[in-house]
């Protein structure tokens, strides 16, 4: 799924990179809210091993295998922020060093993967959580269905940002089918083995996965013949993080609407490549064919608006609108469940 | 053994993991300045966890610690860090730069030193284990007994007070592992170390403590204890085959 | 251990590429993958010039041709892709060789391959020239959060020991007999990666032990800084300055 160069034009390229690091910034945040000092390493070795599992061969049928994307088993087992930091940093790495992905799609392929693919995950992840019986068994189906759905919702925020800024006037509607068909299959196999797999560590270390932490219980201490309780480890810092969430949605929604004017300037001001063969074409012509196609999205021209340039920027920019509010207020959301349920549950995982 | 004079002192510690596993059950003991102590005990005697107490990486069970007078809390951690060496088992957990030289300079780098004195701790350091011609090596092309002299230097680099080995002669062969045998005994600090290597025990520290079920179980010079059949065996204390504790004069 | 395959595409050298500093060959990869993404598909003469440069940079690196063709591999999911175009995309549609094909799709791709394989060249130049921690302090310099790279340094440091790990395991798996044919035996993989997991997340923490141990207060010393000339600097953007203008002519003609 690693995006390379020249499938997504390079405004919406741009655009989708200033999400990404809008994103990175946010997930850095979250992770060292989530892991204090900790985060460095911590994020380091998962990073690694979400890596290292990429490699880890699942045999299908008849020489055929999968392996994990591992968004959403990055997700569960460490959180949103700090699982969509891992991805991003791994997406990163194979960029830089391995020539995996396009350097100038870096921006989509961590849109994609980490942040849609991780976010999803997660909260379908919870919202399971929250509606299944608190048992080992429904974590571990919860995390079949959250890695199931995140396959083709990133899949179809590909095809989402290919309709923005895709450089072939492919049928938007094939795509989204194609794609969403293709990963749907994906999704099954990364279904299983995040199931599988969060499973695994459920069973060996409970207090190690993130998405599970509401079934521990508090600790007993036995010195000489006695049972003591531990003391409580000192409760997080509610007020600082009330305060960073403000400053979070300020910076948030100034984004957002830097990003906006950025897409719709491009979009509408310079004519990308497609758009100058189009011009070179004869672009009436194949606006009209373009128009007459039975896809869903294919009328995305606006009819009323002569000038088609305008109106595909127009549609692009309330396309970005539209996912970047998606995007905050799943995250909002997310973060909102996350903060109610600190008050109960130790924030340091462990002063360990 | 006044308290004004101890290097480290522990006091009723207890501890338990958050997985519900407990494994200090109330250990105390004290030690001196410049002495040179072994802590004994099977696997699983709580060892590991004894020693992320002596700098405040474990807490939040219950008794104190105190390294030179000085409480282990969170007001004084940055202290007691620089105080409190720890050599970890795994040189790979320790030699987590991406050279050797970056790595020992991590810890006087932390405190603050800079340019050409913080260039000399880690020659310096180096030059303590014999590892100079190997500063600009990433740490995972050197061979284990090379890491581990390595992870020793991370450590002396910061000037402790007390030096804690965890395991030092594990997955050694004989000579490095007489290699460090000889770099600890020219060492001029305080050191606890954690093994259940005996004989190498007995070589380098007068004075041992068996931790056993998460308890101090004994305390005494080392060649007594390792010559009490009874007191081993009660904790699964076991001598290589044919070694005499008796017969060996200790290079103390 | 093995050399590790974390930086498979580094070969060592001292060609005057070699030599840049770090950040201002990622800069100048960078600057010039983003000039070739920008520059329209019709000017086909244009894809071929930015060729030309590159080739002229490998020249310099002292990189094969062969090498950096055998990476281009990678690209191959991709080249199906682009091979659908012509077929699915809209538009008017020409007659090749008895195939209906949309003119759209074949510019479509063109385009695709063409600029795809012009970043994985670049990007493959670039990790072949340069060392994986310059390639850090690359990007420290670039002013990406610290807390970022770090993160990267740390994955790039214990890549190879997880993976190692995970061969370990694998060959205790095949000594006892097991060997994966199916989805069957996924439950086994899936118990080693989450047996992986747990042991790179303890060996993130005894790491992180062993930094608080050595006075880690949540941000890394500094040890070393790199620095670019002016020169060096000129150096390394010539690339993406020559892909510039062709980019610029290739709008105009």
């Amino acid at each position: 799924m690693h995006v390379p160069d020249g499938f997504i034009d390079a405004p919406t390229s741009v655009a989708t990179g200033v999400a990404a690091a809008a994103a990175v910034a946010v997930s850095l945040r979250g992770a060292r809210r989530e892991l204090d000092e900790r985060t460095a390493p911590l994020a380091g070795l998962v990073a690694a091993f979400i890596f290292a599992v990429q490699m880890l061969n699942f045999p299908v049928a008849a020489g055929t295998s999968g392996h994990l994307l591992g968004g959403a088993l990055a997700a569960i087992l460490v959180g949103p922020y700090t699982g969509a930091l891992c991805i991003s940093v791994v997406l990163l790495m194979q960029g830089v060093l391995f020539a995996d992905g396009g350097l100038t799609a870096l921006g989509v392929n961590i849109t994609n993967m980490a942040v849609v693919g991780v976010v999803v995950a997660y909260a379908v992840f919870r919202l399971l959580v929250k509606v299944l019986p608190r048992t080992r068994g429904s974590i571990t189906a919860a995390s079949f269905v959250a890695a199931l759905v995140s396959v083709p919702a990133a899949a179809l925020a590909f095809t989402f940002l290919f309709w923005i800024g895709g450089t072939t006037d492919v049928s938007i509607g094939k795509v989204a089918t194609a794609m969403v068909g293709v990963h749907l299959l994906i999704g099954i196999g990364e279904a299983a083995i995040t199931a599988l797999t969060v499973g695994a560590v459920i069973a060996v270390r409970p207090d190690l996965v993130y998405g599970a932490r509401d079934l521990r219980r508090p600790l007993k201490l036995r010195v000489g013949d006695e049972l003591v309780d531990a003391p409580a480890p000192a409760a997080g810092q509610p007020a600082a993080a009330r305060a960073s969430r403000r400053t979070l949605w300020i910076g948030g929604l100034v984004t957002s609407l830097v990003l906006a004017g950025f897409v719709s300037f491009y979009a509408s001001a310079s004519p990308d490549g497609l758009e100058k063969v189009a011009e070179d074409k004869g672009f009436a012509e194949s606006a009209e064919e373009h128009a007459t196609a039975d896809s869903p999205l294919a009328d995305y021209g606006v009819k009323d608006i002569d000038n088609a340039r305008l109106s595909g920027g127009l549609a692009g920019v309330i396309g970005v609108g539209v996912t970047v509010v998606a995007g905050s207020a799943v995250f909002w959301a997310v973060r909102r469940r996350r903060t109610d349920e600190g008050a109960d549950t130790s924030p340091t995982s462990a002063g360990v | 053994m006044s308290t004004a004079s101890a290097s480290l002192e522990v006091s009723g510690l207890a501890f338990a993991y958050p997985d519900g596993h407990q494994a200090l059950f109330g250990v105390d003991f004290s030690i001196a300045r410049g002495e040179r102590v072994a802590l004994l005990g099977p696997n699983g005697a709580g060892k590991t966890t004894l020693v992320l107490h002596l700098n405040g990486i474990l807490s939040g069970g219950v008794g104190s610690v105190r390294v030179a007078g000085l409480p282990v809390d969170r007001k004084n951690m940055a202290e007691i860090r620089r105080k409190v060496g720890i050599v970890f088992q795994d040189p790979d957990d320790q030699l987590f730069m991406p050279t050797v030289r970056e790595d020992v300079a991590f810890g006087p780098a932390a405190a603050g030193i800079k340019g050409t004195d913080l260039e000399e701790r880690v020659d310096r350091a180096l030059g303590q284990v014999g590892m100079q011609e190997f500063k600009d090596r990433p740490p995972h092309h050197l061979s284990f007994g090379q890491r581990r002299r390595v992870a020793v230097a991370t450590v002396l680099a910061m000037e402790p007070e007390i030096l804690v080995l965890d395991e030092p002669s594990s997955n050694l062969d004989p000579a490095s592992r007489r290699e460090l045998a000889d770099i600890l005994r020219s060492l001029d600090v305080t050191v606890l170390m954690v093994t259940h290597d005996l004989p190498y025990a007995l070589e380098l520290c007068p004075r041992s403590l068996i931790l056993s079920e998460g308890t101090i179980a004994a305390d005494g010079p080392t060649g007594e204890l390792l010559s009490d059949d009874g007191l081993m065996r009660a904790h699964r204390l076991e001598l290589p085959f044919g070694f005499d504790p008796r017969s060996v004069t200790m290079g103390a | 251990m093995g050399a590790g395959h974390a930086h498979r595409l580094y070969r060592h050298g001292h060609s005057p590429v070699h030599a840049l500093p770090p950040h201002a060959k990622l800069a100048a990869t960078f600057a010039f993958v983003v000039v070739v993404v920008s520059t329209p598909r019709a000017a086909m003469w244009a894809f071929g010039l930015y060729a030309v440069l590159l080739a002229l940079v490998a020249y310099a690196a002292r990189v094969p041709a062969g090498f950096l063709l055998k990476r281009l591999l990678i690209e191959v999911p991709f080249v199906a892709f682009a091979v659908l175009m012509p077929f699915v995309a809209e538009g008017e549609r020409v007659e090749v060789l008895g195939m209906s094909l949309s003119v759209n799709g074949l510019w479509g791709a063109w385009n695709v391959l063409a600029k795809g394989t012009l970043g994985v060249a670049a990007s493959v130049l670039l990790a072949s020239t340069t060392e994986l921690r310059e390639l850090l302090l690359g990007l420290q310099r670039l002013k990406l959060p610290p807390l970022l790279v770090q993160i990267a340094s740390f994955m790039i440091r214990y890549g190879d020991v997880i993976t190692d790990e995970m061969r370990r395991m694998r060959i205790a798996r095949e000594s006892r007999g097991f060997e994966a044919k199916g989805v069957r035996h996924w439950g086994v993989l899936a118990k080693s990666a989450g047996a992986l997991f747990i042991r790179s997340y303890e060996r993130g923490e005894r790491v992180h032990l062993a930094m608080v141990s050595r006075g880690y207060a949540g941000s890394m010393p500094v040890i070393d800084e790199v620095t670019a000339s002016r020169a060096q600097w000129s150096y390394a953007l010539a690339l993406p300055f020559a892909a510039l203008v062709v980019c610029v002519l290739g709008w105009t003609l």
